[in-house]
């Protein structure tokens, strides 16, 4: 195996040595990883094995175990549906359905110019708007088809 | 650091200051905007109508008022919300627009903006929020603050008696004396299963160890619930202030919070929180010279719904994989890093501090003969009025519903409400007048929960809803044990062939089968509780199953895979918009001929529906 190599000079350090050497702080740090970068990479992985002392597949297994966390890059524009109850019955599915339909991916999905993402998402806690539906963090509120449609639309132009 | 005495100066001013906040004659010239931060409100832009208020008032060089973000006010379904205090003026869905004409008129001039008032439930414009119908029932003590203060400024929580209990505690009550007030309240745990709030903390005290903890489940992932949030977002040092009187009581000295990271506002005021009142020596060593040490941490979930069950929380504190232990050993005795444990939720703490101030027969004067005080709700789904309410225990669900709910939209019908999540059940329309507790919820199979309420009317499919929450579990069990892993996946199969309209009866007695033996042999709540749904759907909507496997009908032509759209010929007048808005060309006929849907083509979209111009189609 290729030896892995980190003095903590690598490009996670600032995020690690904001925390003590305690596996405890596994998914603090993870957290701020999937924050910075948008998934947490296997060089990611490989720092943080070698700061705290523990092994990749511990690691590994703590990744795949939580939903927030994820090992392939998100797009560029994050689309997150509510699937949580309040939004459900409000019809919630029919907005990730559309989704899922005019981008052409399933969830957890990244399209393949990376520039858009699905996820269906538990409870984001704004029911009083439901459905709702997030765009990189955004919340869009009292969402339809249509809006959906319109918001990438928008999207779709301001980038060309 | 301040001293018990600069921190009692600081009440006794900040109460004055603050008075016309809860008195509507406070003898003052100043006015106080306040403006809805909470989720909800925030989503839906109040941070720019603060922003506004604020250039505006600068502007103008307008005096003697101020705009304040407080928490949530419940209302959420009328947000962005800002009230207008010392007259308690309630103003619903105000735009960044509106700003300028609630100064000029309001701020300036006394006159009411009719415009923005909100409508109550007979169509009428109410001024005051306290005449609103949806407050008139509440009572509010684990959310007296939220809304009232602003929850990023310490002295303003200290203003309203805030860490007053825990001073009486720390100077006048030793940790038996708590406990009994504790017990003698009967206060419950809010986070759904209803253990005795005393009881835990007696068994917490009992060992002796040279270290505990203390902790807070605010991992709140039942879908449709936002009590939690709501508190910690609206007023978090009520938490802090109740965790340290945990902590003195059971004799730890560090406490943590276990947030899930969906909630940024949360956990971003709860920190601000911590860092004032580490500021203040409310927490830290010696604090206020009693020798009682005591520190806060957060640590954040990361989106995993079984690390509400205790055990996976303390799992994934210490920064493992989230599964369950098996239990016993409980918590209290061998717990975070196997030291004892203490764990409560948000709701349960936010009570604390007010059970210790007005004492354990106030407390338990408020509810039912076995559920004490008051309990928060979640208010969603097909009802008018969705927002945060707080009532006593006991009020009956229709109150809930219909006179703080305000009713079901679009003038259809009650279906069923749904309580406790994916661990909890249906109740239908003959139980709307339970009074609802910890027990009579679950003696009609459903269960308190930790207080999502959703309301459905009658255009919801029952099974599709058991379906809905099966693929809940199925994709949070966290497989450690046999029967929560592959059960829960085969009675969603199960219910999707049903959904698709290929059930057989059999299927329904094998789903009652399994969801037996997955209640019996599971390791810890989740499995335990995750065949609830279905149980109470198949209970109280047993004709839908059904209809379902011997029909093939889904009444609320939820089930797509049941559903034939048809093309009235009666009605029809050959347009042919239909056919040009089907997207998989399933509409025949020629120009000016009635149209005709091939099943067998159609994907069920429904855009046929929509482009009818004489709704000819259904």
């Amino acid at each position: 195996m290729e030896e892995i190599k980190c003095n903590c000079e690598g490009v996670y350090k600032e995020i690690l040595e904001k925390y003590d050497k305690d596996k405890s702080n596994l998914i603090k740090i993870l957290n701020d990883v999937q924050e910075k970068s948008g998934y947490i990479p296997l060089k990611a992985q490989q720092e943080i094995s070698e700061y705290l002392n523990m092994p990749l597949a511990e690691i590994y297994g703590v990744i795949t175990f939580y939903s927030r966390f994820t090992l392939k890059p998100k797009g560029k524009y994050h689309v997150a549906v509510c699937l949580g109850t309040a939004c459900y019955v409000k019809g919630s599915q029919k907005i990730l359905d559309r989704l899922k339909e005019r981008l052409k991916i399933e969830e957890g999905e990244t399209t393949a110019d990376g520039k858009y993402s699905i996820e269906a998402t538990r409870c984001v806690g704004a029911c009083g708007l439901a459905p709702v539906f997030t765009i990189n963090n955004e919340v869009h509120g009292k969402a339809t088809v249509k809006m959906l449609d319109e918001i990438l639309d928008q999207i779709d132009a301001n980038e060309e | 650091m301040k001293t018990l005495e600069e921190i009692e100066e600081i009440r006794r001013n900040k109460r004055q200051e603050l008075d016309l906040r809860v008195n509507q004659n406070s003898p003052t010239r100043e006015k106080h905007i306040l403006i809805c931060h909470g989720t909800g409100c925030t989503s839906s832009k109040s941070p720019e109508i603060l922003k506004k208020f604020k250039e505006i008032i600068e502007e103008k060089h307008i005096e003697n008022v101020r705009v304040i973000k407080t928490g949530c006010f419940g209302l959420c379904a009328k947000g962005p919300i800002v009230i207008i205090r010392p007259d308690d003026t309630f103003y619903a869905m105000v735009t960044p627009n509106d700003c300028e004409e609630i100064i000029e008129k309001h701020i300036l001039k006394g006159e009411i903006v009719e415009r923005l008032l909100c409508k109550d439930i007979d169509g009428s414009k109410v001024q005051k929020l306290d005449e609103l119908s949806f407050y008139k029932k509440q009572k509010r003590i684990a959310l007296k603050n939220c809304g009232r203060i602003n929850p990023e400024e310490i002295d303003e929580y200290i203003a309203f008696d805030g860490y007053k209990a825990l001073e009486k505690v720390l100077k006048e009550m030793t940790p038996e004396d708590v406990i009994k007030v504790i017990t003698d309240s009967g206060l419950r745990g809010r986070g759904g299963a209803g253990f005795p709030t005393g009881k835990k903390w007696e068994l917490t005290k009992a060992p002796v160890a040279d270290q505990k903890y203390v902790v807070c489940n605010a991992d709140e992932g039942d879908p449709g619930a936002f009590m939690d949030r709501s508190i910690l977002e609206g007023d978090p040092h009520s938490v802090v202030e109740a965790m340290a009187i945990a902590a003195y009581t059971v004799g730890a000295n560090q406490g943590y919070i276990y947030v899930r990271a969906e909630y940024p506002i949360a956990v971003h005021r709860f920190q601000i929180a911590i860092d004032q009142a580490r500021e203040y020596g409310i927490l830290g060593k010696n604090i206020w010279g009693t020798g009682f040490d005591f520190d806060l941490d957060i640590r954040l979930g990361a989106g995993a719904f079984v690390c509400g069950e205790e055990t996976a929380l303390l799992e994934s504190i210490e920064g493992k994989r989230g599964q369950p232990r098996v239990k016993p050993p409980y918590p209290a005795v061998s717990g975070l890093w196997g030291k004892p444990t203490l764990i409560n939720n948000v709701e349960t703490y936010a009570n604390i501090a007010q059970i210790i101030l007005n004492g354990a027969e106030w407390y338990s004067s408020i509810g039912t003969e076995t559920s004490k005080g008051t309990k928060v709700f979640a208010l969603g789904g097909n009802v008018n009025n969705i927002g945060l309410v707080e009532v006593p225990m006991g009020t009956t669900l229709r109150e809930i519903v219909y006179d703080i709910g305000g009713g079901i939209p679009n003038g259809r019908d009650f279906k069923a409400a749904q309580t406790g999540g994916p661990s909890g059940g249906c109740i239908p329309k003959e139980h709307l007048d339970t009074p609802i507790d910890y027990e009579s919820l679950k003696q009609i199979g459903s269960m308190m929960g930790s207080g999502g309420l959703i309301v459905m009317d009658d255009t919801k499919c029952m099974v599709a809803l058991a379906k809905f929450y099966l693929e809940f579990t199925v994709s949070e069990s966290c497989g450690k044990c046999t029967p929560c892993r592959i059960g829960t996946k085969r009675m969603l199969e199960t219910l999707t062939k049903i959904c698709d309209g290929k059930g057989t009866e059999e299927d329904i007695h094998k789903l009652e089968k399994l969801a037996t033996n997955i209640i019996k042999s599971s390791v810890c709540g989740l499995g335990q509780s995750a065949p609830n749904p279905v149980i109470s759907t198949l209970k109280y909507f047993r004709d839908e199953y059904e209809e379902h496997v011997i029909d093939k009908n889904c009444r609320a032509k939820e089930c797509k895979a049941m559903s034939k759209i048809i093309i009235d010929p009666e009605k029809c007048k050959g347009c042919g918009l239909c056919q040009r808005s089907c997207p998989v060309s399933a509409i025949k006929g020629e120009a000016r001929e009635k149209r005709e849907i091939d099943q067998d083509k159609c994907i069920k979209c429904g855009t046929c529906l929509a482009s009818c111009p004489f709704k000819a189609i259904g």
